[in-house]
């Protein structure tokens, strides 16, 4: 695909490193010389330096031919305009538009076709601020990912001495609790995977994935651990945008502190916060944590620009006491190193959101993608379409499809309704279908085999 | 100095604008034919002859009035337009001193509604509706009046404007201008007084006293048409209507402009200081009406809870209207209300007072003490209605409030000294400072304030003065810096 990315932030630069992995051309705007030469430097793309907005720049970066624009400047102005441009004059086919503000969001209708012909607006605050979210509502868990608009989810978590599954077989999981249909879609044994059978049995330290519908999450996630009391404190250190949005969606349920280092920040953060209290300091004064109370603090988060300053706050929270601690890190290289040490989680925020820019690039009809495990796995929501003749895997039960090693089907959304992947189920037409796929290298075999017609005629 | 005739030229044009007010009275002594219309001719012609003599003779210095001659033209005319509207009563009431008389016409302006006159039932029609009418206009304010008729103050309108309106928050105009802005306000203040009117006439009143009643209890001001005051009538009916306007009174006219612009009674909910207003109020009715029941005042509960709550909205919203002798009430219950009046009614409201949000501030005050002890890094706002008040508002209130007090412990020091005894004292002050109505004591609301000496009568006038113009405004002009160039 050739794809035109405006902008070389954080964003524009993994959006562009993943794309360019899965073999797209790609161009990149931007105003600043120094972020384009290293981007150029890491990458096989081209760069072209020059206002986003501008009819001259879109048609030098070669609008023309472009099969997506993705606008992700700073600039939610610049990227509606650069949309609108791009379909009033190349008729670009998809236009993706980082859009922030609530305020333009609150009134959808400016996005039509009409008005600024943005396709799909993606807004990478707030995805990372519902995925934080969850985590702190399932303390528990590694990774909480939903798809079929939130009907099914699927969750990662340690398995501990203790679970009642745990050094039992899988197929002890349906005799034990029969009420609930749950798969388990993957177990991560010392970062080797292993594909779940019938008589694997669950080890403790186990990283186990499974899938199912979001009500039944707690009850699943009982059997693989003994579980703790739901959080209630909630410490944030960091009040740019997502820590301000996280800040903003718990503090009516739990008890929110919110530490930040600008003065002027605070201020602001102060006026639009209701119950949250928010502090002045820095996020690695240790003082200042332990006169906050670390030590009783159930989820810490830390949110802020800087790796080393996240790093180094979460031990020191971790160290205090904190119950869990979850830590933002840009760079991939330190996310391998702290992950599963004295951090409980690791969260790189381009693999959190690389998913909502991936499901549009990628080919036949994907409702969703999420990274896994650093970008080595992924699971995808998947749209079944045609009949037995034109398509491999509709009208087919799930033994008959012949899915690629290190793929498998975790469940079925059919008219807003869960079903768990048994083998003997038949696969209709529209069902929304959950795939986990292990190795990155076969997630084309398997968008093939969803798109219709190739070699059916 | 010659500057300060701007000054005088302005309450010259106030003068002629007030000298029309004479009109609504005029009509009434001449549909009841009480005899009084020559004297409200006399008094018209004498306010317009004296304005435009003022007008005419400053005309040279015609002018934008600065920041300072803006305090000095809202004192000035607070103190002179009184001084004119006299002159019906002692022109009509022969026997009446001008201390009395200034006493009636600034309690009537200040919506005060403190009275020494007695034999309300028998007086001229007219006289009582022109002390009705003083309440009404005092109610929205003269000067906001005039900002909205007469475009004539220009940008000295809006310092004028934030002089006169109570509460410690001016900067939110509704509209883009000043003068739309004060028009919008007095049209639905004209409105809600008309369905005062049309209620307390359906309730059971004769269209007369209905007109008296609504102007007093929309401007709170509470000056009644009959000695008995309220409890003249003894109908549960007429004071329930009147609960309902004065609460409404109470509110701030801005939410009511804004409600009947967007059509919307949601926006009622927004305005949090209106809501603590009538939450407080209500619960403070059901608390001593049910003291009053425990105590064996009143045999049933029902009984206790509608004296006490008619009484206690009066006097809480600074209107005054009473309807039972609360005087011999136990002491608890009056000086409650009493407490209430200070702190009941919301800024741009027509009642007085410390008004609710700056005691919601100081609360909210408090707590940020308490606070900042325990979270030394914590930054702490002060939010009212999730709006953020800025510290220098904070502080402003602080020493509003120091003033405050200090001018009520010295004017009743005053008192004091003139031997009056302490309750009475007490009582006078603050009822006349919040600009509420009837005390405690000798001037409890069985009696009236005709019981004063001359020097008592004109502490009280000046309680009433400093607590309408909000303290600050009134002793800004008594600084020595005022006075520096």
């Amino acid at each position: 695909m050739n794809i035109i990315i405006l902008g070389a932030g954080q964003v524009g630069s993994t959006v562009a490193e993943s794309l360019v992995s899965e073999a797209n051309d790609i161009t990149v705007v931007d105003l600043d010389v120094e972020k384009l030469r290293q981007l150029q430097d890491r990458l096989d793309l081209r760069t072209l330096l020059g206002n986003a907005s501008h009819p001259s720049i879109l048609e030098q970066a070669g609008i023309a031919d472009a099969d997506m624009l993705l606008a992700v400047t700073q600039s939610d102005e610049v990227n509606m305009v650069a949309c609108k441009l791009a379909a009033s004059l190349y008729n670009t086919p998809t236009k993706i538009a980082r859009i922030r503000s609530a305020d333009f969001l609150a009134h959808p209708e400016i996005f039509s076709a009409d008005n600024f012909c943005v396709d799909y607006s993606i807004c990478p605050e707030q995805i990372l601020t519902d995925y934080i979210r969850k985590l702190i509502e399932f303390p528990e868990a590694l990774q909480v990912l939903e798809f079929a608009g939130g009907k099914v989810s699927l969750v990662a978590v340690k398995a501990f001495e203790g679970g009642p599954l745990v050094g039992n077989p899988l197929s002890f999981m349906h005799t034990h609790m029969p009420q609930v249909d749950a798969r388990v879609a993957a177990i991560f044994r010392q970062d080797r995977s292993i594909m779940p059978k019938g008589d694997t049995v669950i080890e403790a330290g186990d990283e186990v994935f499974f899938i199912a519908a979001t009500e039944n999450i707690r009850t699943v996630l009982k059997e693989l651990r003994r579980m703790d009391k739901p959080a209630k404190r909630v410490m944030i250190m960091g009040g740019g945008n997502i820590g301000r949005r996280l800040a903003l969606s718990l503090e009516q349920e739990y008890q929110v502190k919110l530490v930040e280092h600008n003065k002027k920040s605070c201020e602001r953060l102060a006026s639009e916060l209701t119950h949250t209290l928010v502090l002045h300091g820095d996020c690695t004064d240790e003082n200042l944590l332990l006169s906050e109370h670390v030590g009783d603090v159930d989820v810490f988060c830390a949110l802020t620009n800087d790796d080393e300053n996240n790093i180094m706050s979460s031990l020191l929270a971790k160290s205090g006491g904190a119950r869990k601690v979850i830590s933002l890190i840009n760079r991939s290289a330190y996310v391998g190193l702290v992950q599963g040490g004295k951090i409980d989680i690791a969260l790189s925020p381009a693999h959190v959101t690389i998913g909502t820019l991936l499901a549009h690039v990628r080919h036949g009809d994907v409702a969703a993608v999420h990274s896994l495990r650093r970008g080595a796995a992924e699971a995808l929501e998947l749209v079944a379409h045609g009949d037995r003749q034109t398509s491999a895997v509709v009208g087919r039960r799930i033994d008959e499809i012949e899915l690629p090693e290190g793929a498998s089907i975790g469940a079925m959304v059919r008219n807003g309704a869960v079903i768990m992947a048994h083998h003997d189920r038949l696969i209709e037409p529209d069902d929304h279908v959950i795939v986990f796929v292990i190795n990155k290298q076969i997630i084309r075999k398997v968008e093939k085999l969803f798109q219709i017609g190739i070699g059916f005629f | 100095m010659l500057r300060s005739l701007t000054v005088i030229h302005a309450l010259g044009m106030m003068l002629i604008l007030f000298s029309v007010t004479c009109i609504m009275p005029m009509i009434t002594s001449f549909i009841y034919q009480d005899g009084t219309l020559h004297d409200f001719v006399l008094a018209m012609l004498i306010t317009l002859i004296a304005g435009s003599l003022m007008w005419a003779v400053t005309r040279r210095y015609k002018g934008e009035l600065s920041v300072r001659h803006g305090y000095l033209l809202v004192v000035v005319m607070w103190t002179a337009i009184p001084a004119f509207a006299t002159l019906p009563l002692l022109l009509a009431l022969p026997g009446l001193s001008f201390t009395d008389a200034y006493f009636e016409t600034m309690s009537g302006l200040t919506t005060t509604g403190a009275t020494v006159l007695t034999g309300l039932d028998t007086m001229p029609q007219a006289i009582n509706l022109w002390r009705h009418e003083l309440n009404w206009l005092g109610g929205m304010g003269i000067i906001v009046l005039a900002v909205a008729i007469l475009p004539l103050l220009g940008i000295g309108g809006r310092q004028l404007y934030k002089a006169e309106t109570p509460g410690p928050m001016k900067d939110s105009t509704l509209t883009p201008r000043i003068t739309e802005t004060a028009r919008n306000l007095w049209l639905v203040y004209l409105g809600i007084t008309i369905a005062c009117i049309v209620s307390l006439k359906i309730a059971g009143m004769s269209w007369f006293d209905a007109v008296c009643h609504a102007f007093a209890a929309m401007g709170l001001g509470g000056f009644s048409t009959h000695d008995a005051s309220v409890g003249y009538f003894n109908s549960p009916a007429i004071e329930l209507v009147l609960i309902v306007f004065m609460l409404l009174a109470a509110m701030n006219f801005a939410t009511h402009f804004l409600v009947w612009r967007e059509k919307s009674l949601k926006l009622y909910l927004h305005d949090s200081e209106g809501i603590a207003t009538i939450v407080l109020v209500l619960l403070s009715c059901l608390g001593i009406g049910f003291f009053l029941w425990w105590q064996g005042v009143y045999p049933s509960f029902w009984t206790a809870l509608r004296h006490a709550s008619f009484n206690l909205v009066s006097l809480a919203t600074d209107c005054g209207f009473a309807s039972e002798d609360f005087n011999k009430w136990p002491i608890f219950a009056p000086l409650f209300m009493l407490f209430l009046s200070c702190i009941s009614a919301s800024s741009g409201s027509t009642g007085g007072g410390i008004k609710m949000v700056r005691t919601m501030i100081l609360f909210k005050q408090a707590g940020r003490e308490f606070r900042k002890l325990l979270h030394p890094a914590a930054i702490n706002p002060m939010k009212i209605g999730g709006h953020v008040i800025p510290n220098n508002i904070v502080f402003s209130v602080l020493g509003f409030i120091f003033l405050y007090f200090m001018s009520v412990v010295i004017l009743i020091f005053a008192l004091l000294i003139s031997g009056l005894d302490f309750i009475s004292a007490f009582s006078a002050v603050i009822a006349c400072i919040n600009n509420a109505g009837p005390g405690l004591g000798v001037v409890g609301p069985a009696s009236n304030f005709g019981v004063l000496t001359d020097f008592q009568t004109w502490v009280c006038t000046l309680a009433m003065l400093i607590g309408r113009l909000e303290i600050i405004t009134m002793l800004i002009i008594f600084t020595p810096k005022f006075w520096q160039r």
